[in-house]
């Protein structure tokens, strides 16, 4: 009998001693965390994607906390409303961020651009951009394999079976921007959502001249400059034979759209053109973008 | 028991369907494509402009740099026009464009084929030359053959090994230059010896081409210093490691140059543009190109000038046959399809290979399951599978570790895999961005 009760008095009593070692331990070599650490990191989405450009979301947690102006700190995926909640628990200002989202600035589709040969190796796009230029004239263009698809991790994107192109899904696009570090050919661009989620972007990467990107593919930005000319606002740049549009200095006008030869610039989510001609009556709808 | 080297390999079947074809000079084209890097290391300056006249041999662009070559006029005409235009890559690279009217050559070279075998000219001057020159190595990685004549101070050079291994099934370009320019490639070959200041030189052969081995042994007798080593037959036995360890039995350490064990290797394709170059002043503008594949009518070696179309070459041998799935630039193992058949012949062009249908196409990836294969068949002892792995989740620290950069990209892994698994295509991205780290780092 006495050995139970000394069996029991001996773990009891080296229990108690661990506790107080334990106990005097975590007083002396506390770490002190900041408490509001915790507190943002429960407003942050904890999707660890990756797109505020930090290794997950308590390590952006951290850095919202120890940063005395977070004013250029983004939670692309929780958005205005994630950030106001954040600046609140933090008592720190925040700017309003655009809105950003992916897009495919590619539309070399199986129609638009004929197929010169077959690729038969891996799956990955990466894999074919280390072996060659593609499947087409175009060696800028988009391999269609989808190495862009499986870097979503919001279920944003998918690969468009007909036209061999990926189409980015606007309500579930962060703009985290993993498909645009996934994509060999830097095709994928994050741009501002715009408001109403109009924008207008030049869908076209191709750096050759004019007629060599005609060639390979109905659709391909030639550089003939038509854009940037009639653009008012100088938001169109002409750099190796590839237009750009600005986003912040695009007011959404239109102007480019029509004049462009190859209709490679695409507008979207924009009203459908009224059945008159329409000449100056653009501009009603576009209010200017907030910067 | 023949010699070959100590780690894996494989037996792809040989078929030299043009073994027995001897070289044919191909009529001069219309007109030359001639891209301005043909090598590796910095790429040469364009010299012409839109309009000169350029004679056959007259330098066109001139070496970027000390790992560089200067790229020579391969015809004689008008510089049509300078341009981009889109390589075997399918990427457009830059290149002069030259209408051939004529063929009129440089009066410094000499045309004629009397073998000279006295080298009047002193070892530097035989760098110097070979540099000037343009030549590269041709047996298809196209390194600045100068640059393997130096050796970095501090370093001696024991053995000159010529590689006439021509491992690669169907390709007999180096095995024809053997058998009808051996006087010229025992000239070449003193030639590199007295560069390098070594006094014995070993041409390895594999033992499928008993002519070559037989027609270059007779012709080594007569010098000293010279021999011939017959190989057992093996891929990739024609990789620079792999024939030194077969010649000599010395592994070259990762990441170490061959002259770190005493052996500088040279192609006999190089060699015999070492001869051309040393005594009859000629640049390397053009080379023979084995032309054969499965239903080419007419399998051939032809002596083609640079920058002529692959087309022609084709047309030459008989023509495109109408089942053909897949034209490759280089060996079937380690060559590339090529996307346009546009493309011109450059200074690494072994081959160009046709194959039907029926043979051009890849089997769809399975899982791995773990055999092994690829990791016995690796000829520098790596373990593909892992590294296919290493690669495709981006563990590239660990690619590292594991001697990604010392694979050769021969293919073995891929050939011998039995779930047909893409091993090579990841490596060789996963050694691109290696490389890329190991650059940035330093």
């Amino acid at each position: 009998m006495s050995i139970v009760l000394i069996t029991i008095l001996t773990l009891a009593g080296l229990g108690a001693l661990a506790a107080v070692i334990l106990y005097l331990a975590s007083q002396k070599f506390k770490v002190f965390e900041d408490p509001r650490i915790d507190k943002v990191e429960e407003a942050l989405p904890a999707a660890n994607c990756g797109g505020c450009g930090f290794p997950g979301c308590r390590a952006f947690a951290e850095a919202l906390v120890k940063a005395d102006d977070i004013s250029d700190l983004n939670c692309p995926v929780g958005g205005p409303d994630v950030m106001s909640t954040v600046a609140e628990i933090l008592g720190k200002e925040v700017s309003k961020a655009d809105p950003m989202v992916a897009v495919v600035r590619c539309n070399g589709t199986c129609e638009n651009r004929p197929r010169l040969n077959d690729y038969e190796g891996a799956t990955s796009c990466a894999v074919a951009a280390a072996l060659y230029g593609g499947e087409t004239g175009c060696s800028y263009g988009c391999y269609g394999l989808g190495d862009c698809v499986e870097a979503c991790d919001f279920e944003a994107m998918y690969m468009d079976e007909e036209t061999g192109l990926p189409v980015i899904i606007e309500d579930n696009c962060v703009a985290c921007g993993a498909c645009v570090d996934a994509c060999p050919k830097d095709i994928i661009e994050l741009r501002k959502k715009g408001p109403k989620s109009r924008r207008i972007f030049v869908s076209c990467v191709n750096q050759d001249k004019g007629a060599v990107a005609k060639k390979a593919c109905d659709v391909a930005c030639i550089g003939c400059g038509k854009c940037a000319k009639v653009c008012p606002f100088d938001a169109i740049t002409i750099e190796n034979n590839l237009a750009y549009i600005d986003y912040d200095k695009c007011r959404l006008c239109r102007k480019c759209v029509p004049v462009c030869p190859t209709n490679a610039i695409h507008e979207i989510n924009f009203p459908p053109p009224k059945p008159k001609p329409a000449k100056e009556e653009e501009p009603a709808n576009t209010p200017a973008s907030s910067n | 028991m023949l010699k070959t080297f100590s780690i894996g390999g494989i037996h792809p079947a040989d078929r030299k369907i043009s073994a027995d074809k001897s070289i044919e000079v191909l009529p001069l084209p219309k007109r030359v494509v001639v891209p301005v890097a043909q090598h590796i290391g910095a790429p040469a300056k364009t010299e012409v402009k839109k309009g000169d006249l350029v004679k056959a041999g007259q330098v066109i662009a001139k070496s970027g740099g000390f790992v560089s070559a200067n790229i020579h006029s391969p015809v004689s005409g008008k510089v049509f026009k300078l341009d981009e235009v889109v390589d075997a890559s399918g990427y457009r690279k830059p290149v002069v464009i030259i209408d051939v009217e004529d063929d009129e050559w440089e009066e410094s070279i000499d045309r004629s084929e009397t073998l000279k075998t006295e080298i009047t000219i002193s070892s530097e001057e035989i760098v110097k030359k070979v540099g000037e020159m343009g030549i590269v190595g041709m047996g298809g990685a196209t390194f600045p053959a100068h640059v393997k004549l130096a050796p970095p101070p501090g370093k001696k050079c024991e053995v000159l090994i010529i590689n006439g291994v021509e491992c690669e099934p169907f390709l007999t370009s180096d095995h024809r230059v053997m058998l009808e320019k051996g006087d010229e490639l025992i000239v070449g070959i003193r030639i590199l010896m007295k560069a390098l200041k070594v006094d014995r030189a070993v041409i390895g052969i594999e033992n499928n081409k008993p002519d070559a081995i037989k027609h270059l042994s007779q012709l080594a007798d007569k010098e000293q210093g010279i021999e011939v080593q017959p190989l057992k037959v093996q891929y990739p036995q024609g990789g620079e490691k792999q024939l030194i360890d077969a010649v000599t039995g010395r592994q070259v350490p990762s990441g170490k140059l061959p002259i770190e064990v005493g052996a500088v290797v040279h192609n006999v394709g190089t060699t015999l543009a070492v001869y051309e170059a040393v005594q009859k002043n000629k640049p390397l503008i053009e080379r023979v190109v084995t032309v054969t594949g499965p239903g080419v009518s007419k399998p051939s070696n032809f002596l083609a000038r640079i920058g002529t179309p692959v087309s022609q070459l084709i047309e030459a041998a008989g023509g495109l046959p109408d089942n053909t799935g897949k034209v490759i630039g280089g060996g079937p193992m380690m060559g590339k399809a090529l996307s346009n058949l546009e493309v011109p012949v450059t200074k690494g062009s072994s081959g160009i290979l046709v194959f039907p249908h029926e043979e051009a196409h890849r089997k769809p990836m399975e899982n791995c399951i773990r055999c092994g294969k690829c990791v016995s068949v690796c000829p520098m002892g790596l373990e593909p599978y892992l590294l296919m792995i290493e690669t495709e989740k981006e563990l590239l620290d660990r690619a590292e570790s594991d001697n990604i950069m010392d694979c050769i990209e021969c293919g073995s892994c891929s050939f011998t895999c039995p779930a047909t698994r893409p091993l090579l295509d990841y490596i060789r991205l996963g050694k691109g961005k290696v490389g890329q780290i190991i650059r940035n780092r330093n």
